[in-house]
């Protein structure tokens, strides 16, 4: 039953990522990838999408997976799924939040998750590095391929774009121009 | 109980307005809680804010919801919690399904396909910068990098479940500071 699983899955991912956002990355890649639901490439676009529209990143993500995968009921259970474990666990915490955020147990638990998030989002990082750079392998015709220049250049610039500050929403849009006129130029 | 029920709409209402016009949540919604929820609508204390965030932090789940689901229930209990996850979350449902249905139809079109590889090298500097700034945020210790290089290399070259390696790092976070508290102790 496609949205029972729909909901489980993003009800454990809304369980186990800590710091929100791009933390979640881990995890739904490596749900969405095992069962099938995208491919890595569909799943980079989806991000993009969350990224450039108005929302929590996470939230977005979720409904975009559901979605795709099972049209609007699909998007209701994977939303209510990841919305779920926080909305419980702060109804829970609220009424003692004082004591629960100096707890020592909850410091030192988070001590390790600090960490180990800069840990899977490398590891979300290199994924998405291979199927950007490297989508069939390592291989001679690889060089020559113009979508391997073009996306070494773009993700130059916006490297460069995200240290001066520039806004996510600005960088994609302007990653998203040069690729449709390098596109055209290039005739991909 | 009647003052608390006129907050829900209120509540349902100020926070589709964050949901809306906050791109990229969490920590971009912060400000505009603030705004609205402090100085607008007097619903809870400047301070506050700080404790907030530090609980969205430190609970699972998206920080953005964690954040209203704590002001909504501050302010009017379980349904004030209730509206205002609700008001944060329709935006988004709403958005991103239109999209996801249009780019469904659209995606074999030429100028999309292009447009959607320079945006695939785009993610991946914006997921790097995310990678920057969690860095930062983490504690500077030895068994800090540890944690890192491990959760990294077990995750990307040894495939294990990320729950567990959450799970173990946690762990390992909470016997590494029972260790240091002992020896400090001495």
């Amino acid at each position: 039953m496609i949205y029972l699983e729909l909901f489980l899955t993003f009800f454990k991912i809304g369980a186990f990522t800590f710091g929100g956002g791009y933390a979640m990355l881990p995890l739904i890649q490596e749900a969405v990838l095992e069962k099938g639901w995208a491919d890595a490439e569909s799943l980079i676009d989806f991000v993009a999408v969350s990224e450039s529209t108005p929302g929590p990143f996470a939230v977005n993500l979720a409904t975009y997976v559901g979605s795709d995968t099972a049209g609007i009921p699909g998007a209701l259970c994977a939303t209510l799924g990841v919305v779920l474990p926080s909305f419980i666990v702060i109804l829970i915490v609220a009424g003692f939040y004082e004591r629960f955020r100096s707890s020592f147990a909850v410091r030192g638990v988070m001590s390790g998750l600090k960490p180990a998030v800069v840990g899977l989002i490398g590891a979300a990082a290199l994924s998405v590095f291979v199927t950007v750079f490297l989508p069939d392998g390592l291989s001679v015709s690889l060089l020559s391929s113009p979508v391997l220049y073009i996306s070494a250049a773009l993700f130059a610039v916006s490297v460069l774009l995200s240290q001066k500050k520039a806004h996510p929403v600005m960088i994609i849009l302007i990653s998203a121009l040069i690729g449709v006129g390098c596109g055209y130029i290039f005739n991909l | 109980m009647k003052e608390k029920l006129r907050k829900l709409p209120e509540l349902f209402v100020t926070f589709l307005k964050i949901g809306a016009f906050t791109f990229g949540g969490g920590y971009a919604m912060i400000p505009l809680i603030q705004k609205e929820a402090v100085e607008k609508k007097g619903w809870i204390k400047d301070d506050d804010i700080l404790e907030i965030v530090a609980i969205a932090e430190s609970t699972p789940g998206p920080i953005a919801v964690n954040a209203a689901t704590f002001v909504g229930f501050r302010t009017a209990g379980f349904w004030g919690a209730f509206s205002a996850t609700l008001g944060l979350v329709i935006p988004s449902f709403a958005i991103i399904l239109l999209i996801s249905f249009l780019l469904r139809e659209f995606r074999e079109i030429r100028a999309v396909r292009y447009a959607f590889i320079g945006i695939r090298a785009a993610v991946l500097a914006l997921i790097v910068r995310a990678l920057i700034s969690m860095y930062k945020q983490s504690p500077k210790k030895i068994i800090s990098y540890v944690i890192m290089a491990a959760s990294l290399i077990l995750v990307a070259f040894f495939r294990i479940n990320v729950i567990f390696v959450i799970l173990g790092c946690g762990l390992c976070g909470l016997v590494f500071s029972l260790i240091e508290r002992r020896r400090q102790a001495k």
